[in-house]
């Protein structure tokens, strides 16, 4: 059997399937059950300083098959009633990287560092949300300012960091490229790509906040490409991100360059026993395909001779 | 799926609570919900109380988008998706529905499913007056044993329906008892029904965001009522702590319930 360790950034994983941000992860029983069904890690909620409820409902467009439109309106319970919940899934076994957000860096760093006082294994920078006004994206498509909050986080803990990076705009390697001079250990690509839905009868947008991120299968080809771009332009590790349904896409995100993968929408097509199927499939692929382990399998598309 | 369709009828069920019923053609099981929409205002979870031909909500206009749902009319837009959730299994022959409120609105499609089976059909109802009662007429053309109860006595046992329920639980031998209202009045329920060695099944809310099972925001111990509820065995409620106390807010923080 293939073997699907792999260290990320310095974090052993038992295997690449990381639950991805904002998904379950505002309970700690969730992030539990997310690990106890096969995650290789946990990913939490993006936390903020404050308790925040998000925008109103609907928050989510369904499209049948291949994904979905969301705007929560970054949702958390807020920094100060989080050590509960992170300290719920630690309790269990779960391998734990704390989301944070801000808008600012000082900000940033202050949540990072008292995100890492609970003990968790990383951090994940959010600087890719793609519909919080002063947030998330729009603090992350400036490489100049995700180098200075990268930079201000780095300092400010001891623990890896790792930087979501947005694919909203010209250039994401470039915004890899800034995170990795600023000290990180990792970035994701990508988060949710901007997107917006009409319902022409009520002819309106069909999401209360009007824009939305798009995920699931529709946006994987671009997922990938953003992965294969930015593994071509840094040393750090890549983790893949967006529309991964099956242990394939899995391992097409690791053939472009990630070493580890995140996986979100899936759990509403699949359930949270996606992850022990992944688990599962991909070392049956692996083995089918004759690779020894997923760290031989990364990037190896980039090394195939033309 | 999801789409947008017009109101076609606007029942007043009681004072203060109005049913609504439109063409949406997805097949849906009693106990399930769907997303309602009322464009600009907010989504909110129904509960299906209609579930064959026109599908229906019975929505107690009690905060400010409830309101807004009530004040819906007759020909006015309203986006569905769905239905969501599981449902109850109508399989038992012998079985007592207790329902507080708006309770009655999942319960009365079920009861009729149990009803066309051939099941025996007991219910105690409980309301704050006489008028607020609901769906009674409905539980009385299923043929069904109907005990009321009122907060002011106006009409049946004056207090809490839960007393209706432990005196009937006592004097019948159920194989079910099916539940929804006020998470207080179905733990009495469940402690009664237990004590006789019935199993008790309760449809149970909390804030609802995605209703896919991702977002967290109805996480109940390891559950999402979104997914694997809104139907719960008792047997898996009572042994979390957070079932009859806590609750978690928008913002997925753990508040009194």
């Amino acid at each position: 059997m293939a073997d699907l360790k792999v260290t990320l950034a310095g974090i052993p994983l038992r295997n690449p399937f990381l639950l991805a941000s904002g998904i379950w992860g505002e309970s700690g029983s969730s992030l539990a059950g997310a690990y106890a069904a096969g995650a290789g890690g946990v990913i939490t909620k993006s936390i903020g300083r404050e308790p925040r409820p998000g925008y109103p409902n609907p928050t989510v467009v369904t499209f049948d098959q291949w994904g979905f439109l969301n705007a929560m309106g970054l949702p958390n319970p807020g920094i100060e009633s989080y050590p509960e919940e992170v300290a719920t899934a630690r309790k269990s076994g779960a391998l734990v990287i704390g989301s944070v957000f801000g808008p600012d860096a000082a900000e940033f760093a202050d949540l990072a560092g008292r995100m890492a006082d609970l003990g968790v294994a990383g951090l994940e920078l959010n600087l890719s949300c793609p519909h919080a006004e002063g947030l998330g994206s729009e603090v992350g498509q400036d490489p100049a300012d995700v180098e200075e909050i990268t930079r201000a986080v780095v300092r400010a803990v001891k623990i890896p960091v790792i930087v979501k990076l947005t694919p909203n705009t010209s250039d994401p390697a470039g915004l890899a490229e800034a995170a990795e001079r600023a000290g990180a250990a990792a970035v994701s690509a990508i988060n949710t790509l901007r997107a917006l839905a009409i319902d022409v009868r009520l002819r309106r947008p069909t999401l209360a906040h009007g824009l939305g991120g798009l995920s699931g299968s529709a946006i994987k080809p671009i997922g990938v490409a953003c992965v294969w771009q930015i593994f071509e332009r840094v040393k750090i590790p890549v983790i893949g991100v967006g529309g991964i349904m099956t242990a394939e896409d899995a391992l097409e995100y690791i053939m472009a360059g990630a070493r580890a993968v995140e996986v979100g929408t899936a759990v509403a097509f699949k359930g949270i026993r996606v992850f022990g199927d992944l688990v599962r499939d991909l070392g049956r692929l692996l083995d089918e395909l004759g690779i020894a382990s997923v760290n031989d399998a990364v990037g190896m598309a980039h090394r195939v001779p033309a | 799926m999801r789409t947008v369709c017009r109101v076609e009828s606007r029942e007043l069920e009681t004072p203060s609570t109005v049913t609504l019923r439109f063409s949406y053609p997805a097949p849906a099981r009693p106990g399930q919900f769907v997303l309602l929409w009322i464009p600009g205002d907010d989504e909110l979870p129904m509960s299906l109380s209609y579930t064959a031909g026109l599908k229906g909500v019975t929505v107690k206009g009690m905060g400010a988008t409830s309101r807004h749902i009530a004040d819906v009319q007759i020909g006015d837009w309203v986006g569905i998706r769905g239905p969501y959730g599981n449902t109850f299994d109508v399989s038992a022959n012998n079985i007592l529905v207790v329902a507080g409120g708006s309770g009655a609105a999942v319960l009365a499609p079920a009861a009729e499913a149990a009803h066309a089976r051939g099941a025996r059909l007991t219910v105690a109802l409980g309301a704050t007056t006489a008028p607020e009662l609901l769906f009674r007429e409905r539980f009385l053309a299923m043929g069904a044993d109907v005990h009321v109860a009122t907060d002011d006595g106006s009409i049946g046992h004056k207090g809490y329906v839960t007393d209706v329920a432990e005196r009937l639980v006592r004097a019948n031998e159920f194989d079910a008892v099916w539940t929804c209202g006020p998470e207080v009045m179905m733990v009495k329920v469940i402690a009664s029904a237990d004590r006789r060695g019935v199993p008790t099944y309760c449809a149970i809310e909390r804030h609802m965001k995605c209703a896919l099972g991702l977002c967290d925001a109805c996480s109940i111990g390891p559950y999402h009522v979104c997914v694997d509820g809104p139907v719960f065995p008792a047997s898996q409620l009572v042994i979390l702590p957070e079932f009859g106390h806590r609750k978690r807010d928008p913002s997925g923080r753990s508040v009194p319930h």
